[in-house]
């Protein structure tokens, strides 16, 4: 049954890092196009398309901090994997939860917000500050639940 | 199609849009004091192929050129545009029967720039291999032909092309499944049909004539509307106010170049929402309809200017800018 529980804990990990980066991979994937068309056209606002392309990419990041975490907490990053009951393996897997599905969703759609902001420095370079506020914002709820996965992960005692 | 995959077009046509002209550059050029000028100030903003010959036709046609090679190179599926070059595609048709019918030839009459060059349209004709042509065109192809062999009448030829030219626009229309393409052949449909009863009122042609010519569409009523157009002009108006086109009847109250100018101001409205659209084909349709528009308003400038007119009457005719 032990077995199980870690089981459980390294699917939480899995959970954190592929949905969190499958969200972050579509939202650089769908800036990145925009980034394309205007340096098609433009090539001189590379650095700035540059940034706001990277800006979904953090979702991905906060998932492999939630993934180590919890490798850690397991002992899988080194001294052995330790005891996890069932319940305490469900524990974390729910506890990752929040990263995984938020990352997912707030990937995409601050790739989306970021595709719409580099077209605003296609137009108006001068606007890039105000720009990158847009896809910024959709940043706070990727920072929120990473902040919920965190201390969650930590929290449990194994 | 999935709205994102034009994200990568959508953000290069945002780049271009910048190179626009604006209200400011139509402004300019109409207060230029020659056409020579007003090439310089364009050669400035980048039309033209860069070289030190300033031709207005040359210009006009390498910027009608560029359009179409952003368009081709951005966009994931060229089928969506396909109803910008139906009225190209059938003036080829009408010149080729024509030229078939009356045995003469003539240079540049025909547009190479779609589905069937001047060329090809010729043989097609001239082989009567009617069955070639996409669509329902080949029905009305072989309709003109008939007619025109036994009238020898080119304006009932004419009215039977465009007729089907404009049916095709509305059928694509009916089938696309973005607003924006449902929109402009509604637009060109209805607009269409108003010129149409306005002509026809004009030169007091018949009913059947108006009914060979006009097409299906479903903000006018075109049994309504060729009603108006045989009690007259103010009938018209009247008809219009009680639909979306209210605003082309004050215009047509004030002249013929005030109505056309309204009906390029009405398309250029309804795209400009557009401007704030990231995803999906709207904006690429609305850059080659602004472009459309940018051309056919500094056509108007250089012939005016060319033609001596003031700057006042040359004003009257300048269509808004999108941007």
């Amino acid at each position: 049954m032990s077995q199980l529980g870690i089981v459980y804990a390294l699917l939480g990990a899995a959970v954190a890092v592929f949905l969190a980066g499958a969200g972050s991979a579509l939202g650089v994937g769908i800036a990145g196009q925009a980034a394309s068309g205007v340096m098609a056209e433009d090539p001189s606002k590379f650095a700035k398309v540059l940034i706001l392309q990277l800006l979904p990419g953090t979702q991905g990041l906060y998932g492999l901090i939630i993934g180590f975490v919890t490798l850690s907490k397991i002992g899988l990053l080194g001294g052995g994997p330790v005891d996890v009951s069932v319940q305490t393996g469900l524990l974390i897997l729910a506890a990752c939860l929040p990263i995984g599905i938020v990352g997912l969703i707030s990937g995409k759609s601050q790739g989306k917000t970021a595709a719409a902001a580099i077209g605003i420095v296609a137009k108006k370079p001068d606007q890039f500050g105000k720009a990158m506020l847009f896809p910024a914002m959709v940043e706070t709820y990727a920072i929120l639940a990473l902040l919920i996965s965190f201390l969650a992960v930590s929290a449990i005692q194994v | 199609m999935n709205e994102l995959e034009y994200t990568f077009a959508v953000a290069r046509i945002r780049a271009l849009e910048a190179s626009l002209l604006t209200d400011q550059v139509i402004d300019q050029l109409v207060n230029s004091p020659g056409e020579k000028q007003c090439l310089e100030l364009l050669r400035e903003r980048g039309w033209g192929d860069g070289g030190n010959d300033l031709d207005a036709e040359e210009m006009l046609k390498t910027e009608e050129k560029k359009t179409w090679e952003v368009i081709r190179e951005a966009a994931p599926d060229l089928n969506v545009f396909d109803v910008f070059s139906y009225t190209k595609l059938y003036h080829n048709l009408k010149a080729a029967i024509k030229e078939v019918c009356t045995e003469v030839r003539n240079e540049n009459i025909f547009y190479d720039d779609c589905e069937i060059s001047g060329e090809e349209m010729l043989r097609i004709v001239e082989n009567k291999e009617f069955s070639r042509l996409p669509g329902k065109m080949p029905e009305a192809a072989q309709d003109a032909y008939d007619t025109l062999l036994h009238t020898r009448d080119g304006q009932l030829c004419d009215v039977i092309i465009d007729k089907a030219a404009l049916e095709a626009i509305y059928a694509v229309g009916q089938e696309s499944e973005d607003e924006i393409i449902r929109n402009y052949a509604e637009s060109t449909v209805a607009i269409a049909d108003i010129k149409i009863a306005v002509r026809s009122q004009k030169t007091g042609k018949s009913i059947e004539f108006m009914r060979r010519a006009m097409a299906e569409c479903e903000s006018i009523s075109i049994e309504q509307l060729m009603k108006a157009a045989l009690s007259g002009m103010d009938a018209i108006s009247e008809y219009l106010s009680g639909t979306s086109y209210s605003e082309g009847a004050q215009a047509l109250g004030d002249s013929p170049s005030a109505f056309e100018r309204w009906c390029d101001n009405r398309m250029i409205q309804t795209i400009r929402p557009q401007k704030y659209n990231s995803f999906s084909v709207g904006p690429l349709v609305a850059y080659l309809i602004a472009r459309e528009n940018e051309i056919k308003t500094v056509r108007i400038i250089l012939t005016g200017k060319q033609n001596g007119f003031s700057d006042e009457a040359i004003r009257e005719r300048v269509r808004e800018m999108y941007v």
